[in-house]
């Protein structure tokens, strides 16, 4: 217990170190564009096709449902609520974050490792600023939109399935979706994928940058941060989708 | 404890370095001092403590206790913050040299000049080139770290730290696991920046020719502690039984060697 609170804070001071860096000059641009690059342009192709299969398969559980009651014209709505609100967010973050995450901690380990962290102290760069900085803004600005890409693939998805399966007209696919969708779906999908994205990159920069060991360990560590990630995304989920309903 | 009189050309001073991780006491009461200009070669065997030594004084891990005086300034109780006045003033070599991944030797080396200083792209070339001159590498600037030797990663190390002109230079192992001609030219090295632009350096190693080389006194570390310290000349001739059987090479019969239990992966296939 007083190990997974150590933990706990550990993180929270090193985002909010990273945060107070964050704001002040020099701002080191290159640095999060090439983050950006590594966690979100090199995850699209995993998030358009798990986004697609899981829009397809939202759109068939739910068809199967909605049958049963005569309501298949209401696929559309159900998919697009789904997507938004749950599927997109907790999908990306568990895949895409569990990749990426455990992509940082293997990084920063080895850095860790390889006296890479040390070099930098040494020659005085705040190793914070230099690493953990950049992946935590990257993890705050790639997550929200890869979790639309989700979404938009996903609806995409339902919308063969629509089309193909259950001979439903397009026009009216889309106009369910506009009439039956409100603004609060997509500010709670949009506010959980900030806050996973902060999730992940923190976990994966916290595990890297205490890493101690050599490769048996690293392994651990990378395998132990998908874990924290998953944890910590479905708690978050959870908590937020209470605190989404009450608002 | 107020900051004791120290002569002018002081560089470094140590009292009394304790350190321990978890249970094991790595250095029990460390005494030191090293003035400007002048080569400390700081010998002992491997897991003596010398590069646990040599972190504290680069300021990279804290001390149980005592105190570290780095240019006049008791550098222990400073954040990284403070701390940084006294790195731009030190270089460090590290035992894997350390060099960033992600960056060619070009940004490696330029890294210090680009984050400390506003010298322009050309002089930053310029100064880079000169430095791959002086450690006998020209011309690899566009080159990956993961694409060179271990000799030429050492060798781009001491060249980044080297970039600012540090007053201070920290080595780590400088020649360890390189091949006789790599070592040596290291350590050459070494001596001629003693000779030619005043360098204030300790050197860490278990390699004897070298720190007889170099420097001019030898600090002996044997357990957690600095048993000796002595000009090499004097070291040579030193009675302490430890340091003879490691001068003498017997000091490898004379360690117990560990032998990690159930490991044995060349017995473990069927008979």
């Amino acid at each position: 217990m007083r190990r997974f609170f150590a933990y706990l804070g550990g993180a929270f001071l090193l985002a909010f170190q990273a945060f107070r860096l964050a704001i002040r000059p020099p701002y080191h641009v290159s640095l999060l564009v090439a983050q950006i690059h590594a966690m979100g342009v090199l995850s699209l192709v995993l998030t358009l096709v798990a986004g697609l299969f899981a829009g397809m398969v939202v759109a068939l559980q739910g068809a199967h449902e909605l049958e049963r009651f005569g309501a298949t014209l209401y696929i559309g709505p159900t998919v697009a609520r789904s997507m938004v609100r749950e599927a997109a967010p907790v999908m990306t973050a568990l895949l895409v974050g569990g990749k990426v995450g455990a992509g940082i901690t293997a990084e920063l380990g080895a850095m860790m490792v390889t006296e890479q962290v040390d070099a930098l102290r040494a020659i005085g760069a705040n190793y914070v600023k230099f690493l953990v900085v950049p992946r935590l803004l990257a993890g705050l600005v790639v997550f929200p939109l890869l979790t639309i890409v989700a979404n938009v693939v996903g609806v995409i998805g339902g919308l063969l399935v629509a089309m193909f399966q259950y001979r439903l007209d397009y026009v009216l696919y889309w106009n369910t979706i506009f009439n039956f969708t409100t603004f609060q779906d997509y500010f709670s999908g949009f506010g959980k994928s900030v806050v996973f994205g902060f999730l992940i990159a923190l976990a994966g920069c916290y595990q890297g940058l205490t890493f101690t060991g050599g490769s048996v360990e690293l392994g651990r560590a990378t395998t132990g941060t998908v874990v924290v990630i998953g944890i910590a995304v479905l708690v978050a989920d959870y908590l937020l989708t209470q605190l989404f309903f009450l608002l | 404890m107020a900051e004791p009189m120290m002569e002018r050309s002081e560089i470094l001073q140590i009292h009394g370095i304790h350190k321990s991780f978890s249970a094991h006491q790595v250095l029990s009461g460390i005494d030191l001092s090293l003035r400007a200009c002048e080569t400390v070669a700081i010998l002992g065997g491997s897991g003596s403590g010398k590069t646990t030594l040599l972190k504290l004084i680069a300021g990279l891990s804290r001390p149980d206790r005592g105190q570290i005086f780095l240019f006049g300034k008791d550098i222990i109780p400073m954040s990284e913050q403070e701390l940084l006045p006294f790195r731009k003033r030190m270089g460090v070599v590290f035992q894997g040299a350390a060099l960033f991944d992600s960056l060619t030797v070009l940004e490696n080396i330029a890294f210090p000049l680009r984050f400390h200083t506003r010298t322009s792209e050309r002089g930053i070339r310029t100064r880079v080139a000169q430095l791959l001159a002086q450690v006998g590498l020209p011309g690899i600037e566009e080159q990956y770290p993961a694409g060179l030797s271990g000799g030429m990663k050492k060798r781009v190390g001491i060249a980044r730290a080297l970039a600012r002109e540090p007053e201070l230079v920290l080595f780590d192992e400088p020649t360890a696991g390189l091949d006789p001609k790599n070592a040596r030219m290291i350590c050459d090295l070494i001596a001629e920046l003693r000779r030619t632009v005043c360098e204030t350096s300790v050197v860490v190693t278990h390699d004897l020719q070298c720190a007889f080389a170099i420097s001019d006194q030898i600090a002996f570390l044997d357990q957690g502690k600095i048993i000796e310290v002595a000009t090499p000349e004097n070291l040579r001739h030193s009675s302490r039984p430890e340091v003879q059987m490691f001068l003498t090479g017997a000091f490898d019969q004379a360690t117990p060697i560990r032998v990690t239990e159930g490991r044995r992966i060349w017995n473990s296939g069927p008979a």
